[in-house]
């Protein structure tokens, strides 16, 4: 135990204090996936339009989404932003911003490829029974899509648990600055301890995505 | 004794419990076209499997040429090569051109040299009147082009029996014929072959012998595919011939 | 925006870009390798190897690349496996990018119809050279826009190099604000060099799928 570091985990609330770090990384994958969630389902209906000008909006979106890695967006809106438009945002709104731009170009997309994806004739047949077209995406198109988001969206926080990784590149304290922190307390009594946490970080993060991108597997399967 | 070209003495093939073929026993004799009927899970198809051994049998032995073939042994690519098969889907090698789709098991199996079945392989896609298509991939052809590249692919492996399964069956309409030509003139040449198939009239016009199955048993056989056609023996093949007739 | 400063920034950012790109170029070259051999394994059902390789497939999965970084860099160490922080790059990028090429590449093979070894087969191809002239070429060439993704995934990825003391370009837009504290222009940069290093990944990758949805297999 004394070799491989772990028994700076049983001197007073280092683990829990682990665990508190993993919270506040969950927490912010939460609230993220909820307002790509909500926000997403109306940018991929928006993004059916026909209109050029949405067409080339979204287009950019996505792209930059898709190339920009999250750690430049995160310096961008938490050193950027506040010194441009001279605000104040906290790192931990500063990352659920972030999580969420990312988030809700993802969960559009998606939602935009699932609604064209349904025939034509849906539309049609629905109009055909005197529907007015929201009731046609209330009654008709949603339900119709919701199946196939759900494991796309579970996907979509684990994705969002492992980045989170990310926020104590601007400061916030999360598990892994937790860990640093345990380390460095602890340097000269268990020189091991790097090892030790380390490798309980390593082991939380995978317990907790593990189980759920089972899930989104299972249900991804389930529901094909 | 002469010996046949495919011999099959007391085959046993079940699915589990599900029994397939029992005990099915049959002669094949150079330039005999078989042709094979019966309704849809009859066993049709899953015989010509068996003979390709693309399926695992439960009893009894599959003879080409008085040699078993089998799915474990040392010599199934040899025994194979005997046997050419077509499948229903068009199961082209999507990444190859139609050249190279049917150059591929010449080279590679039998070791021939490139010029040489390049040759041939051009002479018989001339044949079957695709020859200009040779670098077009198997997507740019239509379903019917792309089944008379696989007959054209069975072909060049110059098997001593080829076995047709449905092959017109995923086709459209106005495509069959255009693969069925084919077909008869293989037949003209005196290739030997078995046939499953549901076109009728094909098969009243290609056949020196039929077998119509029910249940993984032969109900009929008979050596006057005209003959049977227009008044079979067994109340079951009249009953499954109607079926065709409006 | 002060254009002097930009321009007295450029070495650093090109000296980063190219650091980015070389441990960036290795990892996706090694990560493919990693993934074409366990994607491999799994489809011969390789016993015990296969298992291993699931797990390892799980795990890098399923943790985020920073801690898998962290535990090279800074733990492994400490169990006497000291590796400089380059190769610890490279390992961590190939590693992580492993695990998701295998699922790539795996999935590839899976969706190869069973006609198609079955027509190789029937024409007396063995089972590896149904493999190596059928199937592996087919499965490969469908994974095409799964492994570009996974390309940009992992140059993105590279981002967090700069917390194992890599001069990455995420450390020297940070080194450079803390110094000069010129946040707009650095940032910019750091924009406009990551567009630099992986817009024309983004492009090739479009180019090919859609090449790849022409030739779209089957009927």
């Amino acid at each position: 135990m004394q070799n491989l570091g772990l028994d700076v985990f049983f001197k007073g609330t280092n683990f829990l204090r682990l665990l508190d770090g993993l919270w506040v990384a969950v927490r912010i994958s939460l609230i993220s996936v909820a307002i790509s969630i909500i926000l997403g389902i109306a940018v991929g209906v928006l993004m059916t339009s026909k209109s050029r000008i949405i067409k080339v909006v979204s287009k950019i979106y996505l792209e930059i989404v898709r190339i920009m890695p999250q750690m430049v967006l995160l310096f961008i809106v938490y050193f950027g932003s506040t010194r441009v438009f001279r605000w104040n945002i906290s790192a931990e709104i500063s990352a659920i911003i972030v999580f969420s731009f990312w988030g809700v170009a993802e969960m559009g997309d998606l939602v935009r490829g699932a609604l064209i994806s349904i025939p034509k004739i849906q539309y049609e047949s629905s109009e055909a029974l005197g529907m007015a077209a929201s009731q046609t995406y209330l009654y008709i198109i949603l339900p119709q899509t919701v199946r196939r988001l759900i494991p796309l969206s579970i996907n979509l926080i684990t994705r969002m648990i492992k980045t989170t990784s990310l926020v104590m590149m601007i400061g916030i304290v999360e598990v892994l600055k937790v860990a640093q922190q345990i380390i460095e307390a602890n340097r000269r009594v268990s020189p091991n301890a790097t090892f030790g946490v380390f490798a309980v970080v390593f082991l939380l993060y995978f317990l907790i995505c593990w189980p759920i991108s089972r899930l989104a597997s299972y249900l991804e399967k389930r529901w094909a | 004794m002469k010996q046949s070209l495919l011999e099959i003495k007391h085959l046993n093939k079940a699915y589990g419990e599900n029994i397939i073929l029992k005990s099915f026993n049959l002669k094949v004799e150079k330039g005999d076209v078989v042709v094979v009927i019966g309704p849809s899970g009859c066993g049709k198809s899953t015989l010509l499997r068996c003979i390709n051994a693309l399926e695992d049998i439960q009893g009894g032995e599959i003879l080409i040429g008085g040699e078993p073939i089998s799915r474990n042994a040392k010599n199934i690519s040899t025994m194979r090569q005997k046997v050419g098969m077509v499948f229903q889907s068009y199961d082209l090698f999507p990444h190859k051109t139609i050249l190279d789709n049917v150059l591929l098991a010449p080279i590679k199996v039998q070791k021939r040299k490139r010029n040489e079945v390049e040759k041939e392989a051009l002479e018989l896609l001339g044949k079957v009147g695709l020859a200009d298509r040779k670098n077009d991939y198997p997507r740019q052809l239509s379903g019917g082009q792309k089944q008379r590249v696989a007959i054209v692919r069975a072909l060049i492996m110059h098997p001593d029996i080829l076995l047709l399964d449905e092959i017109t069956a995923a086709l459209d309409p106005e495509m069959v014929r255009e693969v069925l030509e084919v077909v008869i003139s293989l037949a003209k040449s005196g290739s030997t072959m078995m046939i499953v198939t549901h076109e009728m009239a094909f098969a009243k016009a290609i056949a020196t012998r039929v077998l119509f199955l029910e249940n993984g048993e032969i109900v009929e056989e008979s050596k006057e595919p005209k003959a049977f056609f227009e008044s079979p023996q067994t109340e079951r093949a009249k009953k499954f011939l109607k079926s065709f007739e409006y | 925006m002060d254009w002097n400063v930009i321009i007295s920034y450029l070495p650093r950012y090109k000296d980063a870009l190219l650091l980015t790109l070389r441990i960036g170029w290795q990892g996706v070259l090694f990560a493919l390798i990693t993934g074409i051999l366990c994607a491999l394994v799994i489809y011969l059902k390789i016993p015990v190897l296969r298992q291993i390789i699931g797990i390892y497939i799980e795990v890098f999965r399923n943790t985020p690349l920073l801690v898998q970084l962290f535990f090279i860099y800074f733990a492994l160490p400490k169990i006497g496996l000291q590796l400089s922080p380059e190769a610890c790059g490279v390992l961590g990028l190939s590693l992580l990018g492993g695990a998701y090429m295998a699922e790539t590449i795996r999935s590839g093979l899976e969706n190869i119809a069973v006609i198609q070894s079955e027509s190789a087969e029937s024409l007396g191809m063995s089972k590896s050279q149904t493999f190596r002239y059928v199937i592996f070429p087919q499965a490969l060439s469908s994974s095409v826009p799964g492994i570009m993704a996974n390309v940009i995934f992992l140059l993105k990825e590279t981002s967090v190099f700069s917390t194992i003391s890599l001069m990455d370009l995420m450390f020297t837009a940070k080194d450079l604000i803390g110094m000069y504290a010129k946040t707009i222009e650095c940032l910019t940069m750091l924009v406009v060099f990551y567009l630099i290093m992986i817009l024309p990944v983004s492009i090739l990758g479009n180019i090919l799928e859609r090449r790849l949805r022409f030739a779209e297999f089957g009927s």
